[in-house]
């Protein structure tokens, strides 16, 4: 009970003091039927040391992407996280506080998020960025819902290469507010036709940059037919390290730009937490969901921060507000952000840099394996590979020799058997020449 | 112009007797400008290797502008961000009360547990073959949730309370669908004194919210309740413990009555802390309930996030439930990703919030069954404690026992020219962050107190004092020593009319100064 400081005369003592005969009395409107005579059905307390050997047991059952050589990507990237990342998050004044209610005494929290909120306008190319929010997928869910607030319409175009979680999320919230959806299906070596697709009656049209599959195209045209048809294009970027070496969104005309930040700061963490970007127009941010902060003065004329334009959120507007978000993902802002300002500049695009010719050669050690084939003609740090037989057993063939050779189309398209030999390949800076060419090799064995 | 190294703009503005230094740091608090503006070109606090020479493949599309960030070298960031980090409260520094919210200590085990390498470097869509571990965590923390409410079945991929909300009450319209009445059933009933996330969830799903009052005990009015009851009433939205910190009496009555016309019973987990081990929420009649990982189980808060929703579902909705699940198998666990049969979808991206699943079990293992309904008992004792050492000086909200928290409200005040604003800011002044306050509505000037199981009798005893004292001064008219608090926290009062009515929302850079001609 290491973790309570009561001590049982602490108890007695404070029973008195209330004048109640006994803890049980405090719980008496609680329905008699309704109170467990004694504890639940779980184990006992335990020591740290127990504690952590139970679980470690766990991790240890696992095979982690630095024992293995990792080439997973497909909306989670493995990149290195300086040290400082992880010793600053864990400062307890970040770890362990609250929502910046309290202005007074969160300027901490207040301002990165202010240099956070700024930093995401910067590589994404927009004017302003919330605060953060769950995860990319739902962030691009609520940018099609903000899409639908703006233009009053209810159709909807997701690009045939948006990822497949993505588009799942935005049709089970789609499902609730009786959204046409519309998707092709999904065209692994890119040249998908967004345009005509596109009418008067769309809400936006949702693509991501670089495609699920790995293909990058110029967004502009696209743009400029939404724009032309009353209709907002949304960008989503799974792999924000991208931006570091590709024209951002926003100067591709994007009105939406939501992304997924694990690249920078977060672990993979088997899925989360994540963290959502979510960057717009400045026309557009009173329509905004998320948290927001901004900049103010004390009654002392000191620059200060504060969340604000809080009238869009569910604490105050209550069942009008633009989203019934409460939490962002404060800590994992936090890395973010820390992450960012240790690269700067020249790191941040030497870092995209170097995932992009990793990538390259990658893919031309792979191309040269027969039976392999790249669809991709143009890509950042992820393509996706053609092979002679179904992926998902190869990825399984290769575990056994050391390698995760990345995600069989099987895995997010199950059933689809024409994606059943495709498989998606991410690069990232952590990949070694070696490990590229053990790669190849294996595959080649594995396809012999 | 306003100062931009956070120095007061003329002599005599900052507090009375003040010596104003020279860079505007007041010993070991230091005013650190933003990092855009301390950082130069071409530093990086991170090396990298040589880009090997390859030809590019972007296809035209290589950016080509400067994207505007600073360069700093490590030394540099660590110390901006430990500057900013003495700007904040945390709960590892004080009693931080706010209610609702449930500050209690998290565990250092459960990080350096969230951080092994088997648990943290484990991509989401690795061969299943190779994170069996990571799927029994994630079963062995459903199966702890089960036990601990007394539900069938759980979601754990929804991400914070509200995602878990959300969950819920998608089950609940998917349910109402599969039988043919998702159109009959349009109206939600929410409490007046529900958290705003339930009216904002049960509208974002297009049911009609239909507010239900309080009796002037704190409670749901029952009878008004049943004489909203109908055919079209699609569920219920109910915090239990309330958000006055009561528990609802008549809960069993209330679920059998909207039981009866089919609906279902949402329960709001956000203070399931308050009755964890010793109370579970299946034995009262809930079809869906999210549980708060950080509140309850300890997850940290970060300064607003990440969370955890997981969200416990009955045996009507559970079939409801969204991709991905944990299956039992033979002495094992599965993960099913893309079976959907009758769920009504995704959540979000791969399977919720693992680093926070770790951090939780951890928790629920160190404490053990025993030392759960402890923690709730602790709790529990703590708020009553502070709300019968309060009340002869300030005004509690409702007569009897709370559970968790403790409500009063501004009668006490009344006439002072203190509010409760005021008095919140004055806490500050006196090293506590306040508590939650001017929630729940149904409450003026509400103020809501949640010491948590985390603090000691003498920790208890300092906080009581501190609040004695000021309600005495408030009585005694030292007005100024309030409406002009917080005077010792990094910044005074902020002006957040500016900041919404002309909202600046990122650094941008100063333009040049012009040269005179």
């Amino acid at each position: 009970m290491r973790y309570l400081p009561l001590t049982g005369a602490d108890r007695t003592a404070m029973l008195a003091a209330i004048g109640a005969p006994s803890v049980d009395d405090l719980f008496r409107d609680v329905p008699v039927s309704a109170r467990l005579p004694g504890p639940v059905d779980l184990p006992a307390h335990l020591g740290e040391w127990e504690v952590e050997k139970a679980i470690a047991a766990m991790a240890a059952r696992n095979r982690h992407s630095g024992d293995l050589a990792s080439f997973l990507g497909a909306g989670a990237y493995r990149h290195h996280v300086p040290a400082a990342v992880d010793h600053l998050i864990q400062r307890s004044e970040f770890l362990t506080s609250y929502t910046p209610y309290q202005p007074e005494i969160a300027q901490g929290t207040l301002q990165y998020l202010f240099e956070f909120q700024t930093q995401v306008g910067m590589l994404t190319g927009m004017e302003v960025a919330n605060a953060s929010m769950y995860d990319g997928s739902t962030a691009c869910a609520e940018a099609v819902e903000m899409a639908r607030r703006i233009t009053g319409r209810k159709r909807v175009v997701l690009s045939g290469n948006l990822h497949p979680h993505y588009a799942e999320v935005i049709r089970t919230l789609g499902a609730l507010h009786e959204t046409d959806i519309v998707q092709d299906a999904p065209r692994p070596a890119g040249g998908e036709a967004l345009v005509p697709a596109l009418d008067k009656a769309t809400a936006c049209v949702v693509v991501q940059y670089p495609d699920v599959f790995g293909n990058i195209r110029d967004l502009s045209a696209l743009a400029a037919a939404a724009q032309a048809n009353g209709a907002l294009l949304v960008v989503a970027v799974t792999e924000v390290v991208s931006l570091g070496a590709l024209v951002p969104p926003g100067a591709m005309g994007a009105d939406i730009v939501v992304g997924e930040g694990q690249g920078l700061g977060g672990g993979l963490g088997f899925g989360g937490p994540y963290l959502g970007l979510f960057a717009t127009r400045a026309k557009y941010v009173r329509q905004m969901p998320g948290r927001l902060c901004g900049e103010t003065v004390d009654a002392e004329g000191r620059r200060g921060f504060v969340l604000t334009l809080s009238t869009r959120e569910q604490h105050i507007r209550r069942e009008k507000a633009t989203s019934n978000i409460c939490t962002n993902s404060g800590l994992c802002s936090l890395a973010f952000t820390i992450h960012l300002s240790l690269l700067g500049e020249a790191g941040f695009t030497k870092l995209a840099a170097l995932n992009h010719a990793r990538a390259v050669q990658a893919a031309q050690a792979l191309a040269a394996v027969p039976g392999v084939s790249v669809l991709n003609p143009a890509f950042f740090n992820e393509f996706t590979l053609k092979l002679s037989r179904e992926a998902a057993g190869v990825v399984e063939a290769l575990v056994a020799k050391g390698i995760l050779a990345g995600v069989p189309g099987a895995r997010l398209w199950p059933g689809q058997a024409d994606l059943a030999n495709i498989l998606l390949v991410a690069v990232t800076e952590t990949n070694t020449t070696a490990e590229i060419e053990a790669f190849a090799a294996a595959l080649a064995e594995v396809l012999a | 112009m306003m100062n931009r190294q956070g120095r007061p703009t003329a002599p005599g503005e900052g507090a009375a007797g003040r010596i104003e230094t020279v860079l505007g740091h007041r010993g070991l608090d230091h005013e650190e400008a933003l990092i855009f503006e301390i950082g130069q070109g071409g530093r990086s606090g991170v090396d990298l290797p040589d880009v090997p020479a390859v030809e590019s493949r972007l296809g035209g599309l290589a950016r080509n502008d400067t994207i505007g960030l600073p360069g700093l070298s490590e030394p540099q960031v660590v110390r901006h961000y430990v500057r900013l980090s003495r700007r904040n409260y945390a709960i590892d520094m004080g009693l931080y009360p706010l209610g609702s919210c449930t500050m209690k200590h998290n565990p250092r085990l459960n990080e350096k547990l969230a951080r092994l390498p088997g648990l943290a470097d484990l991509h989401p869509l690795a061969p299943l073959s190779t994170v069996s571990g990571a799927i029994e965590l994630m079963g062995t923390l459903a199966h702890w949730l089960k036990v601990l409410t007394g539900m069938p079945a759980v979601a754990l991929s929804p991400k914070a309370g509200a995602h878990g909300e959300l969950c819920g009450m998608m089950a609940i319209r998917a349910a109402h669908v599969a039988k043919g009445e998702g159109a009959l059933r349009t109206r939600v009933l929410v409490p007046e004194s529900a958290h705003g996330t339930n009216p904002a969830t049960a509208a974002y799903c297009g049911f009609k919210v239909d507010p239900v009052p309080a009796t002037e005990d704190g409670r749901v009015d029952l009878a008004a309740l049943k004489a909203k009851l109908g055919p079209d009433v699609a569920a219920i939205m109910l915090t239990n413990p309330n958000t006055c910190g009561l528990f609802e009496r008549d809960i069993l009555e209330i679920a059998e009555a909207v039981h009866g016309v089919g609906g279902y019973f949402y329960c709001d987990g956000a203070n399931f802390n308050a009755i964890v081990g010793r109370v579970r929420p299946g034995d009262l009649g809930v079809d869906a309930m999210h549980i708060n990982l950080h509140k309850t189980f300890s997850t940290p808060h970060g300064g607003g996030g990440p969370g955890s929703g997981p969200v416990v579902l009955s045996d009507a909705l559970a079939p409801f439930a969204p991709l991905p699940w944990v299956v039992e198998t033979d002495g094992g666990y599965t993960l099913v990703e893309a079976e959907a049969g009758e769920s009504f979808g995704r959540m979000a991206a791969f399977h919720g919030q693992m680093g926070m699943f770790v951090r939780a079990l951890a928790y629920m293992m160190s404490h053990g069954a025993d030392g759960l309904a402890q923690a709730a008992s602790d709790a529990v004792l703590a708020a009553n404690y502070i709300q019968a050492k309060l009340s002869d000086v300030m005004t509690a909200a409702f007569e009897g026992p709370c559970m968790h928290e403790a409500l009063f409200d501004d009668r006490f005040l009344k006439d002072t020219g203190v509010t409760t604003l005021d008095f919140a800011k004055a806490m500050i002044d006196e090293g506590y962050h306040p508590m939650t306050m001017y929630f729940p509505l149904v409450v003026h000037g509400a103020m809501l107190i949640e010491p948590t199981e985390s603090e000691s009798r003498e920790s208890l005893d300092a906080f009581i004092a501190v609040m004695r004292a000021l309600a005495t001064a408030a009585k005694a008219g030292e007005v100024e020593r309030f409406t002009g608090a917080p005077h010792y926290a990094p910044r005074r009062r902020l002006d957040e009319t500016a900041a919404a009515r002309k909202p600046v929302l990122r650094w941008t850079p100063a333009v040049p100064v012009q040269a005179a001609e």
